[in-house]
């Protein structure tokens, strides 16, 4: 079984439009799990229209509650907590659930046992038929803390789904970031492939990401998307992959027909034949023959603060 | 004020908005880069850096020689960061949220303190206003506390010189973006015309209308897709504050590393109306509450 995500560092280069793309080439082989583990916002479902076949509640650590029937008002709970998230409210003290990070500190320390330690549910997950094979995905409730936990559970259900249907590829869309969601998906993958832009951004993003990469020694494929937009710099992050040994897969153009695809709840490779869906045809066959050998061992980097 | 620039969705233009507003805004102003996993705005402000310093977290670390392997630790903490396994307590760093609890909870007061590298603050100026920004260190999976150090200086320098912040925020709507969010005065979404964009935006609405700050949508793009983005502003009773048109040739420049209100006249009046927008609805606002 052979497990790869699309990363990017930054968001917006088009990686969602991308993934999607690649599960409609991977579909050709009838042999894939795809799987969006941007749990934060995800969109390959605007694409890939999901059939939910199985949902279920992503129950995730707790969440401190105060009884004010049981608070006595000492105050040591908001001396304790290292997040802020408890504040006076009038004679008693209350929790503020968007800061609250689940520790239990405050449920330890109350003289009085006031503080209730609720399960929190987190978010939904599913998985789902669509045109291009199953999926799993989820999506947490805004302003959950996006743990790499959802992430980790997404990826054990695509395997197992994948070992049960004899499936023998998984696709999974990341997240942007180099954080917790992203270093969670990369956890045992064959193959990273970052999709990025000739921008400022879009290189600093990939330089970070692909450090993040070699740091978890995890093999790297790039592929640049909008290089029209300024061909100098394109060709600068061709030429830096190279030198940093990731796979340079291919410079697609700046193309409009990504978001009319999208308008369409459509992928790119399913409008007319296009020279964006032959370059795209083109990167799959090589990410295939990438993942499908074994990982490079990458030398652990040592971690440098950069300059600004 | 406090104008932090968030969108439900990554590469809607955030650090493009964040940087032409910081480049037009008139009063006194503290550009802020508060997206730590991937920072941005430097790239195109030029800061010139006056100081940076490392931010770390508090973890513990154990003085076997006076734990009793009573497993107080382990059994409160909730981030497996610290485990009893048979008579060896072992930590792991990684794990840690630095809540203290641990530390607390030590009956022989076993647990002191270590430090874990979450990452640097820098600061500087640029085009004439303060500049701050947070840079996580690549591996370190928790933005969120990188974060609270970059507002808590943020703070201190409003508190020394009084100024506006525009505050470029993370993409997304789970916690580390609901925690860039928290306190501003004005929130500036941003979006663009598209499925994707409408259906993070969505989220984004649902993430921060809680919070109490007014709220405005910039439109980035408008034209590269659908116009369903304008008839949910519309339905919602959200202002579209701006709508700036899809052009090339602002692709390109930001491409090149321009800011793109240095573009042209044409581009510098979108973004000195976008900044009175803002300036004039958080008056009232502010003027509301008075």
């Amino acid at each position: 079984m052979r497990e790869i995500v699309i990363i990017s560092g930054k968001g917006g280069t088009g990686k969602t439009s991308v993934t999607g793309a690649f599960a409609a080439l991977a579909a050709r082989r009838g042999d894939t799990v795809t799987c969006d583990l941007d749990v934060d916002a995800p969109d390959l479902h605007l694409l890939l229209a999901p059939r939910p076949e199985r949902e279920e509640d992503f129950i995730s650590g707790h969440e401190a509650r105060i009884a004010p029937a049981l608070c006595v008002g000492c105050g040591v709970c908001t001396q304790a907590c290292r997040f802020g998230a408890i504040r006076e409210e009038g004679a008693v003290f209350a929790v503020d659930a968007l800061r609250c990070e689940g520790c239990k500190v405050c449920v330890a320390l109350c003289p009085a046992g006031a503080v209730e330690f609720p399960p929190r549910h987190c978010g939904r997950r599913a998985v789902s038929a669509t045109r291009f094979g199953p999926m799993v995905h989820a999506q947490l409730f805004p302003g959950q803390e996006n743990s790499g936990r959802l992430v980790s559970l997404l990826k054990t259900e695509a395997r197992a789904l994948a070992k049960e249907r004899g499936l023998g590829l998984i696709l999974c869309d990341g997240a942007p970031g180099i954080g917790c969601p992203v270093i969670s998906s990369l956890s045992g993958v064959d193959l990273a492939v970052a999709v990025t832009e000739p921008t400022p951004s879009g290189r600093h993003d990939l330089e970070r990401v692909a450090e993040l990469c070699a740091h978890f020694r995890v093999p790297l494929a790039v592929l640049v998307n909008k290089a029209d937009l300024h061909p100098g710099a394109a060709a600068e992050l061709v030429a830096l992959c190279r030198d940093q040994g990731h796979a340079p897969l291919g410079e697609l153009p700046y193309d409009p027909a990504f978001v009319q695809a999208m308008v369409q709840s459509k992928v790119v490779t399913e409008l007319p034949p296009s020279p964006t869906s032959e370059i795209l045809a083109q990167a799959w066959e090589h990410v295939l023959r990438l993942a499908g050998r074994p990982a490079r061992r990458a030398p652990l980097q040592p971690f440098n603060a950069q300059g600004a | 004020m406090i104008v932090t620039i968030a969108s439900g969705k990554g590469g809607t233009g955030k650090t493009t908005i964040s940087a032409s507003l910081a480049a037009v805004w008139r009063a006194p102003l503290v550009a802020v880069d508060l997206d730590v996993e991937e920072p941005n705005l430097h790239l195109f402000l030029n800061p010139e850096q006056q100081g940076s310093e490392d931010a770390a977290l508090e973890i513990p670390v154990v003085d076997t020689a006076r734990c009793t392997r009573c497993g107080a630790c382990a059994a409160l903490c909730q981030f497996k960061a610290i485990a009893l396994m048979g008579e060896t307590l072992l930590t792991f760093p990684e794990m840690c949220h630095g809540c203290g609890g641990c530390m607390a909870v030590c009956p022989e007061g076993a647990v002191g303190t270590g430090q874990r590298v979450l990452g640097e603050v820098a600061w500087g100026r640029a085009r004439g206003a303060r500049f701050l920004m947070g840079r996580l260190r690549v591996g370190e999976a928790m933005s969120p506390p990188l974060m609270r150090r970059v507002k808590a200086r943020l703070g201190a320098m409003l508190a020394q010189e009084p100024a506006d912040a525009v505050v470029d925020a993370p993409p997304g709507v789970s916690c580390p973006a609901v925690s860039a969010v928290m306190d501003s005065d004005f929130v500036v979404l941003v979006t663009e015309p598209t499925p994707f964009g409408l259906h993070d935006l969505r989220l984004a609405v649902e993430a921060f209308a809680p919070l109490g700050a007014p709220m405005g949508v910039v439109v980035n793009r408008a034209g590269v897709g659908d116009l369903a983005v304008q008839e949910f502003c519309r339905a919602r009773a959200l202002p579209v504050l701006a709508e700036i048109p899809f052009d090339r040739a602002v692709a390109e420049g930001y491409a090149r590393g321009k800011v793109v209100a240095d573009l042209g006249p044409g581009q510098r009046a979108v973004f000195t109306a976008l900044r009175d927008a803002i300036r004039s609805r958080c008056n009232r606002t502010e003027a509301a509450h008075a």
